[in-house]
C-alpha cells in the first residue's frame, strides 16, 4: 500500500513526529511505500539541521534523513509555514535577504499543493498531529 | 468525473485563536481548491467559534481570518459542516454563525448556503465516506 504521512507538531516537544517516524520506517520495512512525508504547523521544525539534542537522545532530524536516503523518501517542508517560523533553504534565504539557511539534507521546502498533491496520488494519507 | 477525484474532508477542531491550526487550515483549504477535488470542511468541537460572526481581534494583535470563510464559495468550496451537539455544548445557535453562501452555476446561480448544520451522527457518517481526512 501507499501511504503519504503528515507530521502536524514539532519535534520534542511533541510524540507526532516520532510516532510519524515510527509509522513511516515500520511500513517502509514492511514492504509498503512512502514517496513523501509532508511537515506542517510546527512539524516543518523538524527539519533544521542546526539541531543539537543531548547525545543520550534521539536526533529525530537525523532519523528522518537517514530513513530518507535509504528508502527514497521525499522530505517536504511547507514553505509558508517553514517561513512563519524561521526555516530557510539557501534560495530562499538570499531572496528573503536572509544571512544563514537552515534545510537539513534530505528535506526540501515546497508548496502546500505538494499536501494535496500526496493526498491525491496515495492510497491512505496519515496526519500525526495533536 | 475524473478517476482522480477524491473526496477530501478537512476537519476543524480548534478555537480561531489561541494556536495557529485554524488559520494554517483554512491555507490548505485555499491552496486545496485549486485541485479540482470533491471538498468538504468540518467543523466541530471548538473548532466551531471559528464560524462565529462579528469576530474583533484587534486587542490580540492577531489577523481577523474569519472574512476568509465567505469567500470560500469563490473557490467551489460550498460544504462546510456545522456539528450541532458542538454548537449545543458550548451555548451556541446558527444565529452566532457568518452567513456563508455560494452560488450555484447548476442552478442558474442562485445564491445558496454553504454551512450545513448536522448532528453528530450525520458528521460521523460524512467523515466515513471520505478518502482524505486532514485533521486540524
Amino acid at each position: 500500500m501507499k501511504f503519504g504521512v503528515v507530521v502536524n507538531e514539532g519535534p520534542y516537544t511533541h510524540q507526532a513526529s516520532d510516532t510519524a517516524y515510527n509509522f513511516a520506517k515500520a511500513a517502509l520495512e514492511s514492504g509498503h511505500e512512502v514517496p513523501r512525508v509532508f511537515f506542517y504547523h510546527d512539524g516543518v521544525n523538524v527539519g533544521t539541521r542546526l539541531a543539537v539534542p543531548p547525545q543520550d537522545e534521539r536526533n529525530i532530524q537525523k532519523n528522518w534523513t537517514a530513513l530518507a536516503q535509504k528508502h527514497e523518501v521525499d522530505l517536504v517542508i511547507c514553505i509558508a509555514a517553514a517561513q512563519r517560523r524561521g526555516m530557510l533553504d539557501a534560495n530562499e534565504a538570499k531572496r528573503q535577504g536572509k544571512d544563514a539557511d537552515n534545510i537539513a539534507e534530505g528535506f526540501r521546502i515546497s508548496g502546500l499543493g505538494q499536501l494535496i498533491e500526496m493526498g491525491i496520488q496515495t492510497d491512505r494519507l496519515m496526519v500525526f498531529g495533536d | 468525473m475524473a478517476d482522480n477525484i477524491k473526496k477530501f474532508l478537512y476537519v476543524n477542531r480548534r478555537a480561531p485563536y489561541g494556536t495557529i491550526y485554524a488559520l494554517e487550515a483554512l491555507e490548505v483549504v485555499l491552496i486545496g481548491a485549486a485541485f479540482d477535488q470533491d471538498v468538504s470542511l468540518a467543523f466541530f468541537d471548538d473548532g466551531v467559534f471559528q464560524l462565529t460572526k462579528g469576530q474583533n481581534t484587534e486587542e490580540i494583535g492577531v489577523k481577523n481570518f474569519s472574512p476568509t470563510f465567505r469567500a470560500l464559495g469563490d473557490y467551489d468550496v460550498t460544504k462546510l459542516y456545522v456539528e450541532q451537539e458542538s454548537l449545543d455544548e458550548r451555548g451556541l445557535t446558527a444565529a452566532d454563525l457568518q452567513e456563508i453562501t455560494y452560488e450555484d452555476e447548476d442552478d442558474d446561480w442562485a445564491e445558496k448556503p454553504s454551512l450545513k448544520i448536522v448532528s453528530r451522527a450525520e458528521l460521523s457518517d460524512i467523515m466515513a465516506d471520505q478518502d482524505v481526512v486532514l485533521s486540524f
